[in-house]
């Protein structure tokens, strides 16, 4: 989706085709979980199917006001911290919801990603990986879709719930179209995913099967890796205009969007929890926007609120339906905001010290990782990055960081490998 | 220079010039003067409130709330100042505090948000406070008591100001609503509409803008509500601050005035004794102090400040306004030509 920051960034402008189009007229490389360097991968992950959501805090959320509060100095700003459900871990008062569930979650305060770009903060902390020119690297959505057998599943395994109208990205490179985003536009069904009016289902099912027929005589003699990724690609989107009510929100009860909160937040992590109970392998949800220069607080005040009541929310019922060890929720940004308050009540674009919340699948409970300084403007011990986070990320659901990805008889690492997880966030 | 001037001197807007200038350790967030025009008060983003002697700059800090302060009020007798918190509370403090390290002579847990905004009734009995709970709150003076709690507002509550004759309290909002609620009666609240003074940014999401301010005029038959407009990137600043005068009868907005080409918010705005309107304007402009004659279209004069403003206050005197700023500077304006200091010799 495209967001309007306030320094005018337009690193969210991402060529974007119809979902259909796109997938009808791209070709791509094999995927599955025979793509693995290791097969033994494969077995394991089959056994037990994980899932990820995240929430993209569009524009970089200040850490002071959620994760790292400093109240009380010259950076602390208004907000006061408050106790949460893990002793002596103190979150923003404007997490009251999340501070109850703070026992599943865990902290990572000392990120240092060295940049203080959107677009470039963005690439590190969704790729693992620095921007370079001439090198295209895979999101995390692609990654964990194509690592976790995504396209063994009926639905799309790579899904952003966004206000934007319903599309696929370009953002699996070398993993091909069948890894990309796809983007969910207001808890609607993907875009053209309904039968054209005017086509009876015998007819449909009619030029499906005319389609087959022609795909399997092709792949006879001009079988590929291409062609089987336009084939799949073809089923996948049949699978999924059969499942549109997964995408249906108005079957949830009254008393879960009252929970969630019937703001676009609210009803999109709402939707969140919808694919991640019919199996989707990678969700993200983007809270829009945290890029405060002027009025950080105002803003805050108004943004965290619905993060909080959402947020919490998908926490306590993957947590009550058992479903949190299976699913690594991320709330990340692509960088944080800075501790100096300027002129304006605002802060700015921050990459130096600041934080992430994880939890689920692989992840210590209640654990917090590294700290910054008293009033929050350096990482005091255990600085990590956005390679770093990566590798742990894949690693807390099971996937081997690294190990490779084989494309095109190359075998290409699956992150960064001159980094490594947090071993000590791991269970 | 003489120290109290009356209001009896006519001022000169066009000749206003920052006379004095005090230095604390935190950027300020807005400022008062006490009643009797002996202090000066202000806040900071340490959570203090400051005290200036205005005859000789002596300083007193007074720590006691968790949180920024938004707003400063005093009582009748002009011994007791009271400070808003973001913390949700009220804390009254003695004005003529000797002690070295000051502490608050109530506190009241006053609201569930911030107080953003409170005004002490023209009688002197009664304290409004509003806040972001959406709630508009009258505490009795006398005892820190809550008097009645007044309802309506959907979100949060920005200023509050009485009518200074007919019992009656304005509460600006968020999105520009202006509430008047009749304190006595309970009648149903009367609302203005200051749609103007709020942008909901679709492409930010950031819904944006509020009554910042409100004054009324001298003959009470216009009210003013001042804040920002043209709000096209509110993450990054750009806005330009614009006042609205509503007929108090008819609850119509009757005229505006944009502070055009100026990159800021109008934060507050006072009616001058002497007929005019002035405003503080802060943002990525710089500080100004605005003019307006409520006669005319458009601002007649925009005095610089040094750097950018957050609040300000019109002395009793009528002649000197303090300016909170954001380079740690309280900065004292004469709204007289300067007079000029003979050299010796």
């Amino acid at each position: 989706m495209k967001n309007n920051y306030a320094c005018r960034s337009n690193e969210h402008d991402i060529a974007r085709r119809g979902f259909l189009g796109t997938m009808l007229g791209t070709a791509g490389v094999v995927g599955g979980l025979g793509a693995f360097t290791n097969p033994s991968i494969a077995s394991e992950l089959e056994r037990k199917q994980k899932r990820v959501v995240v929430f993209n805090m569009a524009g970089g959320i200040s850490q002071l006001e959620t994760w790292d509060p400093k109240p009380g100095t010259d950076t602390g700003g208004p907000f006061r911290a408050i106790p949460t459900s893990v002793p002596g871990v103190h979150i923003s008062e404007l997490l009251p919801k999340t501070a109850k569930f703070m026992h599943h979650l865990a902290l990572v305060r000392s990120i240092n990603i060295k940049e203080n770009d959107h677009g470039k903060g963005r690439y590190a902390m969704w790729t693992g990986r620095r921007q370079t020119p001439g090198q295209e690297f895979p999101q995390i959505g692609a990654v964990m879709a194509k690592s976790l057998g995504a396209d063994k599943n009926a639905l799309p395994g790579h899904i952003q719930v966004s206000s934007s109208t319903g599309g696929r990205s370009n953002d699996s490179a070398y993993l091909g179209p069948a890894f990309a985003s796809i983007s969910i536009a207001s808890g609607k069904p993907p875009a053209n995913s309904a039968r054209p009016e005017g086509m009876t289902e015998k007819q449909d099912i009619l030029r499906n099967e005319f389609r087959r027929s022609a795909d399997n005589r092709f792949s006879l003699r001009r079988r590929s890796a291409q062609t089987d990724a336009y084939a799949q690609s073809y089923e996948q989107a049949q699978q999924l205009m059969a499942n549109r009510d997964v995408f249906d929100i108005t079957k949830e009860s009254p008393k879960d969007h009252d929970r969630y909160g019937k703001h676009e937040l609210g009803q999109h992590s709402l939707l969140a929890r919808r694919l991640l109970e019919k199996g989707v392998t990678f969700v993200q949800v983007t809270h829009s926007n945290y890029d405060t220069h002027n009025e950080n607080f105002n803003f805050h005040l108004e943004q965290v609120g619905e993060f909080d009541k959402a947020y919490s929310a998908l926490v306590e019922d993957l947590a009550v339906r058992g479903m949190l060890e299976s699913t690594l929720i991320i709330v990340m940004s692509e960088f944080g905001r800075t501790p100096r308050i300027n002129q304006y009540y605002g802060r700015d674009h921050w990459g130096t010290a600041w934080s992430i919340c994880l939890g689920g699948a692989g992840i210590q409970p209640g654990a917090v990782i590294g700290s910054t300084n008293d009033n929050g403007t350096a990482v005091k011990d255990r600085e990590v990055d956005h390679g770093h986070l990566f590798h742990t990320y894949l690693q807390a659901v099971g996937v081997d960081s690294l190990g490779s990805f084989s494309i095109g008889g190359q075998d290409i690492p699956v992150a960064d490998p001159s980094h490594a997880p947090i071993e000590e966030l791991l269970t | 220079m003489t120290f109290l001037e009356t209001t009896e001197v006519t001022v000169d807007p066009t000749a206003t010039h920052v006379d004095k200038t005090w230095k604390y350790s935190s950027p300020l967030i807005t400022c008062r003067f006490d009643p009797a025009g002996k202090y000066v008060f202000a806040t900071a983003q340490d959570n203090a409130l400051i005290r200036w002697t205005l005859a000789d700059g002596a300083m007193k800090v007074y720590k006691g709330h968790d949180s920024w302060i938004r707003d400063i009020e005093f009582s009748q007798d002009g011994k007791t100042v009271v400070s808003s918190g973001c913390d949700d509370r009220l804390l009254f403090w003695n004005v003529e505090e000797t002690d070295e390290e000051p502490k608050p002579t109530r506190e009241i847990n006053a609201h569930k948000g911030w107080i953003r905004s409170i005004q002490l009734s023209p009688d002197g009995k009664l304290l409004a406070s509003g806040g972001n709970d959406r709630i508009v709150k009258l505490w009795n003076m006398a005892d820190g008591k809550l008097v009645k709690e007044l309802v309506g507002h959907e979100i949060d509550v920005y200023s509050v100001m009485w009518h200074p004759q007919d019992g009656t309290l304005f509460s600006g909002d968020l999105t520009g609503k202006i509430y008047r609620w009749d304190t006595v009666s309970d009648k149903p609240a009367l609302v203005y509409d200051g749609k103007e003074l709020y942008t909901a940014n679709t492409g930010q999401k950031a819904g944006y803008g509020g009554i910042r301010g409100m004054a009324l005029s001298e003959d009470n038959k216009t009210l003013y509500a001042c804040g920002l407009h043209k709000a096209t990137n509110p993450f990054g600043a750009v806005q330009e601050p614009l006042i609205l005068a509503f007929d108090l009868e008819s609850k119509k907005v009757v005229k505006k005035w944009e502070v055009s080409g100026l990159k800021a918010i109008a934060w507050e705005i006072k009616f001058h004794p002497q007929g005019f309107l002035f405003c503080v304007c802060g943002g990525g402009a710089g500080g100004y102090l605005t003019f307006i004659k409520p006669g005319e279209d458009k601002d007649y004069h925009r005095a610089k400040l040094p750097n950018v403003s957050r609040g300000m206050d019109l002395h009793p005197d009528g002649v000197q306004i303090c300016v909170a700023h954001y380079d740690n500077q309280l900065r004292i304006c004469r709204l007289l030509a300067k007079v000029e200091e003979k050299k010796e010799g």
